[in-house]
């Protein structure tokens, strides 16, 4: 008999029966949906009372190019967005800095001022539209636009929805757009998740992503547990900053993927919300039941598509749909079948989004909370994928917690461990891929192969450029310089830097300048090379 | 054999880059890498301090056809262009030729085999 392991080293036996829940309590581990520990959901009648949002991540060239293309998604019934901004944005570079040559509006767009993100947003009312920002580094500032953008909008602060991703310490470990050394790179985290907790109340301040990891080649239990310990960094930071753990919690989001096996990711997410639940409320005290909701977008992991034979990816894509719809997603993303090659098309986007509307109203896997619930197989793999994840989070103490792990670089060489491993297991043939290490044509396929290449506009950093300097010319210098004199002085300081940095952002202080007023006093990240 | 896996520009994906270094490492080529976010000059000064004969660069954002182009004259400039420059990571077909025009020894684009990789340093060596 074939043997079958899964990502988590989790042995897999051919059937499964009674004998492999005895021992357990159904009602206090599996329970009931919508209520804790939330195994099942934490909704009580899930997508009956509400679809997931459709949310696909969206951003290139300019802003003018980024809003036309969040509205043809839009008027194609995605009902929110996900924001994809360029590298030196990411990284608090204006477009006319010398290192961000090359990158201007590449894999996302680009922001240099508040003129920018006026222009990305004209035309969506940010009022009655929920927008993710995935933005880490400079999370603080670009949120500070997307807030000054609603106030101009004329919108109530406390109908204004977004989720900043705001998750520094994954960027230390996958993704690598940090900028500021860890310490205080956490209290603009902090900053944020005050400030929006106080002003904002309808904001997501933080999106803890064990997404990235995953991506990076962490397996499924390591996912979940160390996003768990980076939530948990989170709240301790916020309960010693003096704020009410029922405070700040509610708004705590997640972001992680679901490409593998479908019982093996919704275990992983069942598991996961039974030991979010109660990591909140046992460790930290929570009385609020919304405190202990794991609630997640699920998106599918470009990682899971291959080059080779591309349409192949719109059937994985179907897939991924599936799992994260049983996995109990409140937001749901998919990666484009032309992932591998290039920044999606508009047709490949579109498939994306009739894929989940195609597995939310046609395939019946909506129309019932939890449906796998009281399967042999998959309440015995939550119960041993909760297992092998608190197995990780001790491994991740072992290494001095989560911060210091990512201090040191021992968690990003364990994670580019896993994905050694993970490759060697391709290359033999362990993990099958269907068109790469089975099913493999007589004619390798061909490169390219039905899939419209983005056509990068290399006009698009001149007309930034362009307008940068225009901006720059036509403010109110002295406002703006002051501002940011503010901004460097209470960075010394440990007041909370949200004010000074929206003081800057509306007098259009750039990114850049923004950037550098706190890098003065923060200084620069260096990376902990360990592989 | 020595070669030095770099990631120019802003890209901070290295998996890639991470997992090549690995399979180089068990196949006996001496490897350093450079970590995230090097400059094209600072990768020059690390391929000449480190005296190695291959530079292998890792760009996944798009920008690899400038980058590659500044690592190479860069190398010129210093009298080191006997070091050899490949590129791996996201590159279409159509900028392959391009990073060949430019000098680049070897393009290994997106779903490259990893043995093809690994191949391709121990051919070199021989």
């Amino acid at each position: 008999m074939r043997d079958v392991r899964l990502h988590a080293d989790i042995p897999v036996k051919p059937v499964y029966g009674p004998e492999d829940l005895a021992g357990r309590d159904p009602a206090r581990d599996i329970g009931q949906p919508g209520e804790y520990p939330f195994t099942r959901g934490i909704h009580r009648h899930m997508y009956r009372d509400r679809l997931w949002t459709m949310r696909q991540y969206i951003g290139f060239g300019t802003p003018a190019e980024t809003n036309a293309r969040f509205k043809y998604l839009m008027a194609h019934g995605q009902d929110a967005l996900n924001v994809a901004f360029d590298l030196p944005t990411q990284l608090g570079l204006d477009s006319d800095d010398p290192r961000a040559d090359g990158e201007v509006g590449r894999v996302g767009m680009a922001i240099d001022t508040l003129a920018d993100m006026e222009e990305a947003f004209a035309g969506i009312p940010l009022d009655r539209v929920s927008v993710s920002l995935t933005i880490n580094g400079m999370a603080a500032p670009i949120t500070a636009m997307y807030y000054a953008v609603a106030e101009k909008q004329g919108a109530a602060p406390e109908r204004v929805v977004t989720t900043p991703q705001n998750d520094i310490l994954k960027e230390f470990v996958a993704r690598g757009t940090w900028i500021y050394p860890v310490d205080p790179s956490l209290r603009l985290v902090g900053d944020l998740i005050e400030f929006s907790a106080m002003r904002y109340p309808r904001s997501n301040p933080v999106s803890v992503c064990g997404y990235h990891i995953r991506e990076a080649g962490c397996t499924t239990a390591q996912e979940m547990a160390y996003g768990l310990a980076i939530a948990a960094a989170y709240i301790d930071m916020m309960v010693k900053r003096g704020m009410a753990v029922d405070d700040f919690a509610p708004r705590v989001s997640f972001n992680f993927t679901c490409w593998g096996k479908i019982f093996e990711e919704t275990a992983k997410f069942r598991a996961g919300r039974r030991l979010y639940a109660r990591m909140v409320r046992e460790r930290f005290g929570a009385t609020n039941p919304k405190s202990c909701m794991f609630r997640s977008l699920i998106g599918g992991g470009g990682s899971a598509f291959t080059v080779q034979e591309p349409e192949n990816n719109i059937v994985r894509g179907a897939y991924i749909a599936l799992a994260a719809a049983l996995s109990g997603a409140q937001t749901m993303a998919l990666p484009t079948y032309d992932e591998a090659y290039t920044i999606p098309s508009a047709k490949a986007q579109l498939i994306a989004l009739r894929t989940m509307q195609i597995c939310a109203e046609e395939s019946g896997a909506a129309d019932t909370a939890d449906p796998l619930a009281g399967s042999y197989y998959v309440e015995a793999l939550t119960n041993q994928m909760e297992e092998k994840i608190l197995e990780e989070l001790a491994a991740v103490e072992r290494m001095g917690g989560i911060v210091e792990a990512v201090k040191t670089g021992a968690l990003q060489a364990e994670v580019a461990r896993q994905a050694y491993l993970f490759e060697q297991k391709l290359v033999s043939g362990e993990i099958p891929k269907v068109g790469v290490n089975t099913h493999v044509g007589e004619r390798a396929a061909e490169a390219d192969r039905e899939v419209e290449l983005y056509a990068f506009d290399p006009s698009v950093a001149a007309t930034q450029v362009a307008k940068l300097a225009k901006i720059r010319g036509a403010r109110d210098d002295r406002a703006a310089q002051a501002a940011l004199r503010r901004l460097t002085d209470e960075a010394r300081g440990t007041v909370n830097l949200m004010p000074a940095i929206l003081e800057a952002v509306k007098a259009y202080g750039t990114l850049g300048e923004i950037c550098q007023a706190m890098k003065t006093v923060f200084g620069e990240h260096k990376e902990p090379v360990k592989w | 054999m020595k070669v030095l896996i770099a990631k120019p520009g802003l890209d901070g994906h290295d998996r890639g880059a991470k997992v090549v270094a690995y399979a180089l490492r068990d196949a006996g080529v001496e490897v350093v890498y450079s970590g995230l976010k090097r400059t094209p000059e600072e990768i020059v000064q690390e391929a000449i301090q480190e005296d190695v004969d291959v530079v292998g660069l890792s760009v996944l954002s798009g920008a690899h056809v400038p980058l590659a182009r500044r690592v190479l004259d860069g190398l010129r400039a210093q009298g080191a262009g006997d070091i050899r420059v490949i590129v791996g990571g996201i590159i279409p077909p159509k900028d392959v030729d391009a990073l060949r025009a430019l000098g680049v020894a070897r393009v290994f684009p997106m779903g490259t085999p990893l043995p093809e990789i690994v191949t391709y340093f121990q051919e070199a060596k021989a």
